[in-house]
């Protein structure tokens, strides 16, 4: 998928100086995705003989409606983030936006390819760390000499020291983590997606790779968070929206308006803020 | 997942149900938000691009693809003590225990010069193309965490994966080519008319495992039943026969010739014309039609060399035009069969 057509500023002023630049329309999206293997079977070859029989389907096989029927527009210089229980559909979402994830119904339109660092971002464990960089890079579409030129800097980023010659099937959950998000982010996107990089990695990693968002966030114009860490979105995001079971319970500007409505709604306990905070670009979390 | 786990710093996960609202109209455009899309050049997230861009974009991938099937076929035996030495030993294996069955203990030539180094020819050459069918299937529903994490022309999959059933053959002819010179064939020229035969097999091989590998992404069903399909295409390939010179095909000339047009069968001749120099002198057609002697060969399974007084079903240079031309079709059909469904693989 080449990159699309770049809205630049120069483009803007032509269509209407005043009016947002929307870069990515949700139009009621819907995701259906199947699951094999769920329960609700004997699992004997005589109840599969049967049930081809009588033509059923099989009932091992679920479909999820993940997304059901979302609408939005995201303009230019958003930093959206996204709230929701577990199995909302947050991740779900991002990979549609990404093109990842095919939508059953309605459509996502974006101004280029969005980037989605996540933490399924699964490389091949099997093989070394070095080879994961090269081969992450590459499927980015980097050339082999970009790769050559990042490598060292990817390396360092990570943190990862001399475990970058071992399979990544022995690395700690944080450590893989680490290093897929220093291979993820060393390309600068137009649309960046971060579902939850950021969860397992120590202090000072969270500290560095914050910087590094703040730096993305710059270059890429639209920045998604998805995170369970609601300072994290307080401090990052102007807009927030929240999924309930796929749809939008709510979404809007006013983030921290809306993140006591869902600590109240979800029984958590509520954010204490010493100040009003400030929704540009917050330096805490 | 009835349980979840309480989230990190973020509120618990309840079970109690929420209201959820109706969409507030007001958040919206007051225009349709396709045309609003529209307007603003933006294109759909998931569109398909065309065929001629989809082949651009996956030459620009194709450090990608190496890559890919490089340090797969590194990874592969990296549980394995004896490590890369597989990649040797495997097909080493597999002509012992052929050279057993049929060398030692059923002890037949089938009516074929230096039967051992034809067989194990064909076996290797068939290998190639049956590894890359099984492999292939199964593609798509294997690398599906990868498909829903990095945007890449899902085709890079399939190819890559055939790229190392083209590794291993790699491997596997080294091998091949000393059983071969120790079963007393000489080393000539026409050894290098196996290059274009294999690149040409090679060509085949992605383009049917293209198809195979868009199969194999719609139900598991499709690639349980690959390993069948694949053992009776290798019984009528003549992997383990020769079926120019089979006596039950012999008054059957019309079955013999589509036998040997099948792409398996093909590749296996041409290969074998290459490496092994009692083929070629006893190919049918090669010294002038001789009825008498012929029809000695078909009575006496000794002399093997005289199938080359009989008519030939079909001639090396027929051979190398449908060589190209199922390579040429596979390519084709199958990429464009692909690519059709490319961004329908992420559903699963």
């Amino acid at each position: 998928m080449a990159s699309g057509t770049v809205i630049n500023d120069a483009e803007t002023d032509s269509v209407n100086p005043d009016s947002p630049v929307p870069t990515v329309v949700v139009d009621d999206l819907h995701v259906v995705y199947r699951v094999y293997g769920a329960g609700g079977d004997k699992g004997t070859a005589a109840t599969a003989l049967m049930r081809v029989i009588k033509r059923q389907r099989r009932p091992s096989v679920r479909e999820v409606h993940a997304i059901r029927g979302i609408s939005f527009v995201v303009n230019h210089g958003d930093a959206i983030g996204i709230i929701g229980r577990n199995g909302s559909g947050k991740s779900t979402l991002l990979q549609a936006i990404a093109g990842l994830l095919p939508p059953e119904q309605g459509c996502v339109y974006s101004s280029g390819q969005a980037a989605l660092l996540g933490v399924n971002a699964a490389l091949l464990d099997d093989l070394t760390g070095e080879r994961n960089v090269v081969l992450g890079c590459l499927a980015m579409g980097m050339t082999p000499q970009e790769v050559k030129d990042r490598f060292q800097s990817i390396v360092d980023f990570s943190g990862v020291g001399n475990f970058i010659d071992y399979p990544m099937r022995t690395y700690s959950s944080g450590m893989a983590q680490r290093l897929r998000f220093s291979i993820a982010s060393a390309k600068n996107h137009e649309i960046l997606m971060i579902d939850e990089a950021l969860a397992t990695g120590d202090a000072n990693f969270r500290a560095k790779s914050h910087d590094r968002i703040v730096g993305l966030r710059k270059e890429a114009g639209t920045v998604f968070l998805v995170a369970h860490n609601l300072a994290e979105i307080e401090a990052s995001c102007n807009r927030v929206i929240w999924l309930e079971k796929g749809k939008i319970m709510r979404q809007g500007y006013d983030v921290p308006a809306i993140v006591d409505a869902y600590l109240e709604a979800t029984g958590g306990e509520p954010r204490k803020r010493d100040k009003p905070t400030d929704n540009e670009h917050g330096a805490d979390a | 997942m009835k349980e979840r786990a309480r989230d990190q710093g973020g509120p618990g996960t309840l079970t109690d149900d929420l209201v959820i609202p109706e969409v507030d109209p007001s958040t919206l455009a007051d225009e349709p938000l396709a045309d609003l899309a529209a307007r603003y050049h933006l294109r759909p997230s998931a569109a398909r691009p065309t065929a001629l861009a989809y082949a651009r974009q996956l030459w620009e991938r194709r450090h990608f693809i190496l890559g890919f099937a490089t340090a797969r076929n590194v990874a592969m035996y990296t549980e394995a003590r004896l490590g890369q030495l597989w990649q040797v030993l495997t097909p080493l294996l597999n002509a012992a225990v052929y050279y057993l069955i049929f060398g030692v203990i059923l002890g037949t030539n089938r009516g074929v010069p230096n039967f051992l180094g034809f067989l194990i020819t064909g076996i290797f050459i068939f290998n190639f193309t049956q590894r890359a069918c099984i492999t292939t299937a199964r593609v798509m529903p294997d690398s599906l965490p990868l498909i829903r994490a990095l945007p890449f022309p899902r085709a890079c999959l399939p190819i890559g994966y055939v790229i190392i059933e083209l590794e291993q053959l790699g491997m596997a002819l080294i091998v091949l080519a000393a059983i071969v010179l120790s079963t007393g064939e000489p080393l000539t020229w026409y050894w290098l008319l196996a290059i274009p035969a294999l690149l040409l097999q090679s060509v085949f091989n992605i383009g049917m495992g293209l198809f195979l590998a868009r199969l194999g992404a719609g139900a598991d069903d499709f690639s349980q039943l690959i390993p069948f399909l694949v053992r009776t295409w290798m019984y009528t390939s003549g992997v383990m026969y020769s079926i120019q010179t089979i006596g039950t095909l012999r008054h059957h000339p019309t079955i013999s010739y589509l036998l040997q047009i099948n792409p398996a069968a093909v590749f296996i001749s041409l290969v074998r014309n290459a490496i092994l120099k009692t083929q070629r002198v006893s190919a049918p057609g090669s010294k002038p039609f001789n009825a008498r002697i012929c029809d000695l060969y078909y009575h006496n399974s000794k002399l093997v060399n005289d199938s080359a007084y009989c008519h030939a079903t079909i001639t090396t240079s027929q051979l190398w035009i449908y060589g190209a031309a199922w390579a040429v079709v596979a390519l084709v059909v199958g990429f464009l069969f692909f690519w059709e469904a490319e961004t329908r693989y992420g559903r699963g």
